[in-house]
């Protein structure tokens, strides 16, 4: 346990002295902020918009902007130490695989959550300053839903992007795949429902399409944000199919969770199962 | 004594090949040890197998009476430290955060680590990230990361590669005073001039098996490779040879009628001495000993051979 803390303690100063979580949090914030601003600007107006809008803008670009950040924040923690030649003196040193790697997890985890509650955090401030129709009452909710999904999809994409580090044994291979598995998740997925759906001519299950699409974790994040404001129908493109009915939300969440220890575990065991 | 290290007719194979078998080997405390051998020869992979990162395919591995991958391996590897080849550490951090980080590892107290900062000769630069270190600077931290702890069994896979003259001095160095307190070393080095002062005993590694362990003297005794004679003066012809020539000693004139050199059987030296010294015009004579580098090439021809033949 006090080595999980050990590791944890030096991949987050890594975290700030690569000016990861500097980098994050301004890009976060501004991207708020700056949707919050020019949300307004396509029914010719400039100024903050509606909170509603802002957050279903901000989940749009956040679902491809989180994963992206978490996949390259931590696709080469394996693979990279190893091609360094520091994994084989840690393995020599009273250090299990599992701790290692849980160890790395909490680090960039802890990077990950700090920058998306202060980059999301500051936006929210600033809106709440400059925006007339905000008010504490109406932003705190809707946002800290999106803090909270915004910050497990971020360690979704983390645990992935461990499992991506375990399996390849370099890092130009492992950043290809960490690629490749951004481009799966936020585009191809849903072009590929897009095609059953028009494919099928709409035949397709509802119930099947319902399950399919909390596959995958970043339809899962859209949900989580989207529904619940009439913005949404217009935005949410593929989901719009959902109609009205609801998701409960401890499901979604649920489901995010899952798909941090799943992949979390895979990419430990099969550390772990490691003969070099 | 109990040996610091045991192996007994180790193998391990990768997918079917061997990268070592048959291996036995002991190392005594305070012996410093010189692993010998090509790239590929099998010595990363004994080192791997002491540390207990690798498991024997067969076989036994002993560190300090206990398995290094069983239940007392955490113990163990306190006792251990280590100097991969070619480590490179973390380049956003600074010398000392990386000595701390390895030293909060190894549960050692904050003080012993810029103690060994000191002794390596790195306190000057050791707030400075290790991105701009030199590769002496960083073969100084991975020295000083390896002596983290006071280890009883230090492994040294090639620590002298990359580093100045005057590095490698300071490197032999703390090999000997290591040696002085009872450490026992593993080095592991492609042959090195310079390096048979500092080892006790050197094992010759080629296509994963032994070829060759002792002391030095002990290999040259086995090699029976000749001595390297050089002498200088007047006259040394007729007769000389003749006297030599009964010793088993062939002489190779280079051409200029002051000098010659001459190859003798080691169990010859003291007569073959005796008759040179006879001559009257002598001016000068060097004897030179067969070389780690001679030996290393005489086993490592016989191994291939060996190799080829069981192909």
């Amino acid at each position: 346990m006090r080595e999980l803390l050990i590791v944890a303690n030096k991949e987050f100063r890594d975290g700030l002295r690569n000016r990861w979580v500097l980098a994050i949090t301004l890009a976060f914030a501004l991207l708020a902020v700056g949707l919050a601003w020019f949300g307004a600007a396509a029914s010719g107006e400039l100024g903050f918009t509606r909170i509603s809008t802002t957050i279903v803008s901000l989940a749009s670009l956040a679902v491809f902007l989180i994963p992206l950040i978490a996949l390259m924040l931590a696709y080469d923690s394996i693979v990279g130490e190893e091609e360094q030649g520091t994994l084989l003196l840690l393995m020599t040193y009273p250090l299990s695989r599992t701790g290692l790697l849980a160890g790395k997890f909490l680090g960039h985890g802890a990077i990950l959550a700090l920058s998306t509650v202060l980059g999301f955090g500051i936006a929210a401030l600033v809106i709440l300053v400059f925006a007339e129709q905000a008010t504490p009452g109406n932003l705190f909710g809707p946002f800290s839903l999106f803090i909270v999904s915004a910050v497990l999809l971020g360690w979704v994409f983390l645990a992935l992007a461990y499992l991506i580090s375990v399996l390849t044994r370099e890092k130009a291979r492992a950043a290809g795949l960490a690629l490749l598995v951004w481009f799966l998740f936020v585009l191809v997925y849903d072009l590929a429902l897009l095609g059953l759906l028009v494919g099928t001519e709409g035949q397709v299950g509802a119930g099947l399409f319902r399950v399919l699409l909390m596959l995958n974790p970043t339809d899962v994040f859209r949900l989580v944000n989207l529904t619940g404001f009439e913005e949404s129908a217009a935005a949410s493109g593929l989901l719009s199919v959902m109609g009205d009915q609801g998701y409960p939300l401890s499901l979604l969440l649920g489901i995010l969770v899952a798909w941090i220890l799943v992949p979390l575990t895979a990419a430990a065991a099969l550390f772990s199962a490691r003969r070099t | 004594m109990n040996a610091i290290v045991e192996l007994d007719n180790v193998e391990r194979r990768f997918r079917g090949v061997h990268a070592l078998r048959g291996l036995s080997l002991r190392l005594a405390p305070g012996e410093v040890l010189g692993l010998l051998g090509h790239n590929g020869a099998g010595k990363s992979t004994m080192m791997k197998l002491v540390l207990g990162v690798l498991a024997p395919s067969a076989g036994r591995v002993t560190v300090l009476g206990h398995d290094p991958r069983g239940n007392r391996a955490r113990e163990l590897r306190l006792q251990l430290g280590y100097l991969p080849e070619n480590v490179s550490f973390y380049d956003s951090l600074t010398g000392r955060e990386v000595l701390h980080y390895f030293t909060r590892l190894k549960r050692i107290v904050i003080a012993e680590a810029n103690r060994l900062l000191e002794q390596v000769g790195l306190a000057h630069a050791a707030d400075r990230r290790v991105r701009t270190y030199s590769k002496g600077m960083r073969q100084r931290l991975g020295l000083a990361q390896a002596l983290l702890g006071q280890p009883r069994l230090l492994l040294l896979d090639e620590p002298t590669v990359g580093l100045d003259p005057m590095a490698v001095r300071d490197v032999y160095a703390m090999i000997d005073t290591l040696r002085t307190a009872g450490t026992s070393v593993i080095l592991c080095s492609h042959v090195l001039p310079g390096v048979e002062r500092h080892i006790d005993r050197v094992a010759i590694l080629c296509q994963g098996r032994l070829l060759a362990s002792g002391t030095i003297e002990a290999l040259r005794e086995q090699a029976g490779l000749p001595l390297q004679i050089h002498v200088r003066g007047q006259g040394l012809n007729g007769a000389l040879h003749q006297r030599l020539d009964d010793r088993g000693v062939t002489i190779e004139s280079d051409g200029r009628n002051d000098s010659i050199r001459l190859k003798a059987p080691v169990a010859e030296k003291i007569a073959v001495l005796r008759a040179l010294l006879e001559e009257r015009d002598l001016n000068d004579i060097s004897v030179e000993s067969p070389t780690l580098d001679a030996l290393y090439a005489h086993f490592d021809a016989r191994g291939r051979d060996g190799g080829q033949a069981h192909a």
